[in-house]
């Protein structure tokens, strides 16, 4: 006892932030906290609902995959993640914690309605289709650079400010709601006019096509354009930012204005090619959702495929299980919450180290 | 008389963000904007009606029992939560936004997974504790229906928590932390415990207020399906607030009348544009665009002690300086 106080005093463990990582590793880490965490969510299953957990996982599979129309589902359901993931990520590597990626995708849902409600009668459908696109990115632009005004001008707090805009905009939904439907059921009808033409006869082409065009363009965008090295250098940065001449001030508002545009852009494909109407839950939670895809995937387009087919393949395949074994439809959340707490958890092993005590030489 | 109605709703309702932006508030303090608060305040409802819910079956009727034991039911569940934030975002360093609005999604999960089932045929057995929250001098036609143990609770709560913060050491060290975390390492401070503490006590907190609402304000079946949504109010109300707690006390106030404007301005203003039905969202709109408001007017005026916390969001690790 004596003679290891003499000792300087160690700690058991310490931690360390690691240089770099091989890219195996990081794949074995994240891989492993996946396994680990449907592992983990089976067993809960189990214990709740008592299933046979081989049966439930088979089940998650084939709620994903099983049949032609779910996987164009999944693929839809991916496609419309990855767009508003796509959009906030700009802001996101900007160090500008956009989190009104939801009240900026309702306002282009809102913008493209308001054209077919107002417009829609009398005119041919390209040139509207053409307006509602022109009017939902211009929209939801307007809506995302407030927040983007304050904080270059300000510096006002722009999480708080982009969360809040969120139920302003679900609000101005509801209010044009009332307005539109004079029985005040606020439950507008799918819509007539204004439907995006559909590829080879699916409906849901289209808007995977765009979207993956989408993807390799920002990829281009924030990898080789001045743009693009001007949003990672704020990023890392402001006062090098400021110091090798860059107007963060622009670089803030202008970042903004593309990524609201591509809410925008989200909000138009949802109306023009899904859903034809608009409800206060047009964006469904696809803007919170879009953030943890964002992040997780590093900011990288194409590591966010992955991560939003990650979130799509769990919510489906959930979906699945409480039909067929007949439990509340609260339970796609409550895997998706605990899936995501692993991989959360497991970017700590792949930043980190952790160093323990070597064990005294004698 | 609908005046006073209306200032007892909006009381009986504001205690709800009251205890959500109690809880916020300390857990702002230490630099973490905790986003699953919504979440949070899902799974306090939850644990609480399940506390009252086995206590029902069990057969125990004792008022003062039912009340204890859901609140500290409630406190638990959440602090929980708390828990699962600390460790990802304080012990793993993991990005406070995304680990917050993951604990939004599995909490609101784990609410409606765990109230559905305790219904018991088309019986739901954790309402009839409903009046053990209610005092019992308070008859029907009392203004005092409105308000239960819970509304007088939240008050004493936030007051307390106010003369912590910004009373006693205990509070002046969190909120160093919340500051500047480095220095407040240098000087000895335990910066890992304390924001383990004030994440998990206001995690608790915030979840009365999920049981405040379902056994207090709400006492329906279908209530536990607006608690997210109140949620969010609750994280506005602490800017509204300026990080005060006893602020928020008059501020909760506000938003309870906002949030049920729409039942009742009509009546007592008889303004036309007011009886229009597509007034109600705009009503519903305004406690969130005062927040803005709030929030722009401060960062202009740029004064210190209304500012967040200037280490609000971001991670704190040792080694790097």
């Amino acid at each position: 006892m004596n003679k290891a106080e003499k000792h300087i005093k160690e700690p058991f463990m310490r931690v360390i932030k690691r240089d770099s990582i091989s890219w195996q590793k990081a794949i074995l880490v994240r891989a492993l906290a996946i396994i680990g965490s449907l592992l983990f969510s089976g067993i809960i299953c189990y214990l709740l609902i008592g299933a046979n957990p081989l049966k439930l996982y088979i089940t998650l599979f084939e709620g994903a995959f099983g049949t032609k129309r779910r996987i164009w589902k999944l693929a839809k359901d991916l496609a419309l993640l990855l767009c508003i993931s796509l959009a906030i990520t700009p802001a996101f590597k900007m160090r500008f914690w956009n989190i009104g990626a939801e009240g900026q995708t309702l306002i282009g849902c809102l913008a493209s309605v308001a054209c077919i409600y107002y417009l829609g009668k009398g005119m041919p459908n390209w040139l509207l289709i053409i307006l509602m696109f022109v009017a939902a990115l211009v929209a939801s632009a307007l809506w995302a650079v407030i927040p983007a005004i304050f904080k270059a001008k300000w510096n006002t707090n722009e999480t708080l400010f982009t969360l809040m805009m969120n139920y302003v905009a679900i609000n101005l939904v509801a209010y044009y709601l009332l307005k539109w439907t004079p029985s005040g059921s606020s439950t507008l009808g799918m819509l007539s006019e204004g439907h995006l033409p559909k590829l080879m006869n699916n409906e849901y082409l289209l808007l995977i096509l765009v979207v993956l065009a989408l993807t390799v363009a920002m990829y281009i965008y924030l990898k080789y354009s001045k743009h693009g090295y001007e949003i990672a250098v704020v990023g890392e940065s402001e006062n090098t930012a400021k110091y090798i001449g860059i107007n963060v001030k622009k670089v803030i508002i202008r970042t903004m204005v593309l990524s609201g545009a591509l809410c925008g852009l989200a909000g138009f494909l949802i109306v023009g090619a899904l859903d034809h109407s608009v409800t206060t839950a047009s964006a469904g939670g696809l803007g919170f959702t879009a953030i943890m895809v964002s992040w997780l995937g590093k900011f990288n387009p194409f590591t966010m495929i992955l991560t939003s087919l990650l979130v799509v393949f769990l919510e489906n395949g959930a979906d699945r299980i409480v039909t067929v074994f007949n439990i509340n439809d609260a339970f796609p959340s409550i895997v998706t919450g605990i899936v995501l707490f692993f991989i959360i958890g497991c970017e700590f092993f792949i930043n980190y180290k952790v160093i323990f005590r070597k064990k005294e030489a004698k | 008389m609908i005046i006073l109605e209306y200032l007892l709703s909006a009381i009986a309702l504001g205690m709800t963000f009251l205890y959500g932006s109690t809880g916020e508030i300390i857990t702002e303090k230490t630099g973490h904007l905790n986003l699953g608060i919504p979440g949070i305040m899902c799974v306090g409802a939850a644990s609480g009606c399940l506390a009252l819910h086995h206590m029902i079956m069990a057969n125990i009727t004792n008022g003062f029992l039912l009340v204890l034991v859901g609140i500290i039911a409630a406190f638990i569940g959440s602090a929980l939560m708390g828990l699962i934030y600390s460790f990802l975002a304080v012990t793993l360093h993991a990005n406070q936004n995304v680990t917050g609005l993951a604990l939004t999604t599995f909490g609101v999960g784990v609410m409606k997974f765990i109230i559905f089932g305790l219904r018991v045929g088309n019986d739901v057995p954790y309402l009839k504790a409903l009046n053990a929250f209610r005092f019992p001098f308070a008859s029907q036609d009392n203004a005092l229906k409105y308000c239960g143990v819970m509304v007088f609770l939240a008050i004493i709560i936030a007051l307390l928590t106010s003369w912590v913060l910004f009373g006693t050491k205990v509070g002046l060290n969190l909120r160093a932390v919340g500051e500047n975390p480095a220095t407040a390492d240098a000087v000895g401070i335990n910066v890992t415990a304390y924001k383990y503490f004030a994440t998990c006590i206001g995690s608790g907190i915030a979840g009365l207020g999920g049981l405040c609402y379902v056994m207090d304000y709400a006492g329906s079946q279908e209530a536990y399906l607006s608690v997210e949504a109140l949620g969010w109010l609750a994280i506005a109300l602490v800017i509204f607030a300026l990080w005060r707690p006893h602020i928020s006390i008059f501020g909760s106030v506000v938003f309870g009348a906002l949030f049920i404007a729409g039942a009742f301005i009509p009546t007592i203003i008889p303004l036309p544009f007011l009886q229009k039905m597509q007034t109600v969202p705009l009503l519903k709109m305004l406690p969130y665009v005062v927040t803005i408001i709030v929030l722009i007017v401060t960062s202009i005026r740029d004064k210190k002690e209304n500012q967040p916390p200037a280490a609000l969001g971001l991670p704190y690790f040792r080694e790097e300086r």
